[in-house]
């Protein structure tokens, strides 16, 4: 019908019109979002970022700090390690979460809906708990340690492992995503030609998830390069660059320093960028006007083989987080295993007792909340507002970010950014607000791809159409857009809350005496040596993650009930 | 419309989470609020304030609470800003780094003359006192070590034996206090060459260094090693908690740094912030130290602790905080040089 109605001439008139009444609103709303991030994101990192060209007094001095960082033999090793780390990681990760999600997404595998709850444990827990975990399993003192060979944990090896498990959840979320979505009438041409299985994969699925599978691979890659939990739990000698960070700037106060390595991690952010603009050039919409949703029918021989290569994923996460809630309830290891409730009190700890853990809650709950809104704002006006492309490609150039910036560095350049007396948001600064600032900006970008992701797979024709008929983008978005995107908002919403309950390194250096958070002293008891509470509280944590992911398991069922049913096919 | 709502909803949110933050700020000014920043240990603090608050009812500590290192990068990032009143609980070697900043405002606290002159700082109005040292110590496991037959050892020497290859961990001096005191009180026992040349002995025995201080007893303590080079207090509190942990005090003697407390210059509640710091250096602070720490800044107030030696003093070395803080960038420069490249190798 397009065609009749939209001859080509006829719709690059309507479009320039509507251009013209319509493009005030959209710029003011780009605008908006780039200021947010600019305060939120960019001129924090400035102000920290520019250190790297100052002296300790604050003087110029050109490249001299990065001169003084590539003469350093040890410190330029920690780069060649990192590299390696973050790369196994991305290919155990990437494979095993392709593999899952494929299973969840598309099988009729038996035990689906446990396998979906499982696989978001390592993200209900702080990263700190899978590290301690590992201490537990594979210490010297570990059930398991001869299953190392004599090899120590303590080093790439734990590094790998605590890491694969923790970037594990993040890497499906998006995958699931980029499977969801998807055409069934390709499908079923494939079977009408018939395509054999192992062809239709290769040809079929894979060209349409491809964006979902880089997006995937970057994400794993900068979250293993930045993460500094495992390796400071369990990194033994293997220096790495978020390790530097910690010691250059809390060993040594030297924040010069820290900033050069800073911008160094910030490089891999800056290729994953372009590698995103490139690929999405390419990515062609899936989800088009006429698409068919596909139904998975059961397949006896895929279900069953899935089944038997997901189990091992399934005991392995809940091995990990079985020993944590384990070690949580022994009283002192390895010399007193009598089971008992002695490490969950938190009140004679460190950290702020369950005072913290009331604080977390509340910072998480706004987190989901303004975080999504704000979030998916920003998402819908890089993808689906017409016109206007280098303000909307700063826009998703800001939204990338994130991603590559450690905790740590974030949360050292709020302080010098917001505690600046001459900064008008000055205000905040030891507020519950800048916790639920930074930790929105720190995880901005899983969100951003996971909502650009969902949004790419509608076709642009549901734009064209209303906007030839008039309807201004934001009533599209509203009546169209938006439920279509429901299950990815809510999933984003989830991910925000879990990851603000669980977050350390970012907010340890915001919170006041007002608002001390659990996850935080998490890592204060586990540094004072009170490892049992460290993981006492973690398990806390987890446990309240289930919850609301279960509170978020029913409220889906009933909201996706109601606007999702067009994904069940006429039948 | 419908996207109306959805402003509206949105812009309900923001003025809550601002009403939020507003009250949160009126109700910190309800009193007299000291922000104190500290690196205490967390089981103190309540004891601590509450003593403190005995005495001055008019006056309420709010503890921020965090690792050494992490609380003197804090207040050197709030520098143009200084959030905190009064640092009370702080190593002297971070003191000293801040001193040098011009980030704290002398004052002489009453009772100053009862302090040993150890515990202050040497101008005639102090930038900072000290409140009580804690020591280096070693802890050894005895369940692991009869498993692996390993001797009990008794001075630093001992360390380097061939038998404990593999065996040692210590606190990494980049990232640890702990881990630079030892550092330094080895480089000022043995002098500068025979410190080096004792450090790369020691270090062909050890299986890894750590981020944390008191890590290296804590995994002495869950036997993850059998020797841990670590600080006394811990090892003496995992102790009491049922560890099979001997405390060594090595007899070439110790090194050791001190707990310290400062006021905060620019602070607006300078009255409040002298009053706490009086209390800091009275006698009854001194007790109240004195149930963790052997060596406080009294002299004759300390009782002795359990499982420390009858006379720790004796054994701490004469430690110049002056020389180590004017030399810690090229210590631990010429360290990372030497220990910490490739050091995965092992």
């Amino acid at each position: 019908m397009d065609t009749l109605l939209n001859p080509p001439g006829f719709l690059a008139k309507k479009r320039a019109r509507l251009l013209g009444i319509d493009c005030s609103l959209p710029i003011l709303c780009l605008l908006v979002a780039i200021a947010m991030l600019a305060i939120a994101l960019v001129l924090p990192l400035y102000s920290l970022l520019s250190k790297s060209l100052e002296d300790r007094h604050g003087q110029f001095v050109g490249l001299a700090n990065f001169r003084a960082y590539v003469a350093d033999p040890s410190l330029m090793h920690s780069i060649t390690n990192s590299l390696w780390v973050a790369s196994l990681t991305t290919l155990i990760v990437v494979s095993l979460a392709l593999m899952t999600a494929f299973a969840l997404t598309r099988s009729r595998m038996p035990g689906r809906g446990l396998l979906k709850v499982l696989v978001m444990g390592p993200i209900f827990a702080p990263s700190l708990l899978p590290a301690i975990s590992m201490v537990y399993l594979f210490g010297n003192q570990g059930v398991l340690k001869d299953l190392l060979m004599g090899h120590s944990i303590y080093g790439p090896i734990g590094i790998v492992v605590s890491m694969s498990f923790w970037c594990f959840p993040h890497a499906v979320m998006i995958l699931c995503t980029a499977l969801e979505n998807s055409d069934a009438r390709l499908y079923e041409s494939a079977r009408a030609l018939r395509t054999s299985p192992l062809r239709a994969f290769m040809t079929v699925t894979l060209p349409s998830i491809k964006y979902g599978l880089i997006s995937a691979a970057f994400v794993v890659f900068t979250l293993a390069i930045t993460d500094f939990g495992a390796p400071k739990v369990i990194g033994g000698q293997y220096n790495v660059l978020a390790t530097d960070i910690y010691k250059q700037v809390i060993g040594l106060q030297n924040f010069q320093m820290g900033s050069v390595v800073s911008v160094i991690l910030l490089l891999p952010a800056v290729l994953a960028f372009a590698v995103d603009r490139w690929v999405q050039r390419r990515q062609v919409a899936l989800l088009t006007a006429r698409a068919e949703p596909l139904r998975v029918k059961p397949h006896r021989a895929r279900d069953w083989s899935l089944l038997l290569l997901c189990t091992p994923v399934a005991v392995v996460i809940l091995g990990v987080l079985g020993m944590a809630v384990y070690a949580s309830l022994v009283t002192f290891w390895p010399y007193n295993l009598d089971l008992s409730f002695n490490n969950y009190r938190f009140d004679l700890m460190d950290g702020g007792g369950w005072g913290a853990y009331f604080n977390s809650l509340q910072m998480a709950g706004w987190t989901a909340v303004i975080g999504t809104l704000v979030i998916f704002a920003n998402a819908y006006l890089v993808e689906k507002v017409p016109g206007l492309g280098p303000l909307r490609t700063l826009v998703h150039l800001m939204a990338m970010v994130p991603l590559a910036v450690p905790g740590m560095v974030l949360g050292l350049s709020y302080i010098f950014f917001f505690n600046e007396p001459g900064n008008p948001l000055n205000g905040i600064y030891g507020t519950l607000a800048i916790l639920v600032l930074c930790t929105i900006a720190h995880y901005y970008t899983v969100c951003h791809l996971t909502l650009v992701t969902a949004l790419k797979q509608i076709d642009g024709e549901f734009e064209a159409v209303s906007a030839s008929l008039k309807v201004p983008f934001y009533v599209t978005c509203w009546r169209v857009t938006l439920p279509v995107c429901l299950p990815a908002l809510l999933e984003v919403a989830l991910y925000l809350f879990v990851n603000a309950l669980n977050t350390v390194s970012a907010v340890v250096f915001l919170y006041s005496s007002q608002t001390a958070l659990a996850s935080v002293a998490v890592l204060n008891m586990d540094d004072a040596g009170d490892i049992a509470p460290a993981a006492a509280m973690g398990v806390v944590l987890m446990l309240t993650c289930i919850g609301v992911k279960g509170l978020h398991w029913g409220l889906s069922r009933l909201l996706l009930g109601r606007s999702q049913c067009w994904r069940q096919a006429r039948a | 419309m419908n996207l109306k709502k959805l402003f509206y909803k949105l812009a309900a949110a923001g003025a809550l989470a601002a009403a939020g933050a507003l009250a949160a700020a009126v109700q910190a000014n309800a009193a007299t609020e000291l922000t104190v920043y500290t690196a205490f240990e967390a089981e103190d603090l309540k004891r601590y304030a509450g003593e403190f608050e005995n005495a001055n009812p008019d006056i309420k500590v709010n503890w921020v609470r965090d690792s050494t290192g992490i609380v003197t990068a804090k207040l050197l990032a709030e520098k143009s800003n200084p959030q905190a009143d009064v640092v009370w609980g702080l190593a002297a070697t971070s003191l000293l780094v801040l001193k040098g900043e011009g980030m704290l405002q002398p004052y002489a606290p009453a009772g100053l003359e009862a302090l040993s002159p150890k515990f202050r700082d040497a101008d005639a109005v102090p930038s900072w006192i000290g409140l009580d040292a804690w020591v280096a110590g070693i802890c050894v496991n005895t369940v692991e070590a009869e498993k692996l037959g390993l001797p009990m050892p008794s001075s630093w020497e001992d360390l380097t034996k061939p038998v404990y290859r593999g065996h040692l961990i210590m606190p990494n001096p980049n990232s640890s206090g702990t881990g630079f005191l030892d550092v330094s009180s080895w480089l000022q026992m043995f002098g500068e060459e025979k410190g080096w040349d004792y450090m790369d002995r020691l270090h062909t025995n050890i299986s890894r260094y750590t981020h944390s201080g008191s890590k290296p007893c804590k995994l002495t303590a869950t036997g993850e090693t059998p020797i841990g080079i670590s600080f006394a207090y811990q090892g003496a509190k995992l102790k009491k908690k049922g560890a099979p942990l001997e405390l060594v005090f090595p007899r070439e003697g110790m090194g050791w740094d001190m707990e310290a407390a400062a006021i905060v210059k620019g602070t607006d509640k300078l009255d409040a912030a002298k009053k706490l710091l009086d209390f800091a250096a009275s006698r009854k602070a001194n007790e109240m130290y004195n149930q963790g720490y052997a060596v406080v800044a009294i002299p004759g107030v300390a009782q002795p602790v359990e499982f420390y030696p009858e006379n720790p003093e004796s054994l701490m070395i004469d430690n110049d905080f002056v020389w180590a803080a004017g030399n810690r960038d090229a210590i631990l420069t010429e360290w990372q040089r030497r220990y910490d490249s490739k050091s995965e190798a092992k």
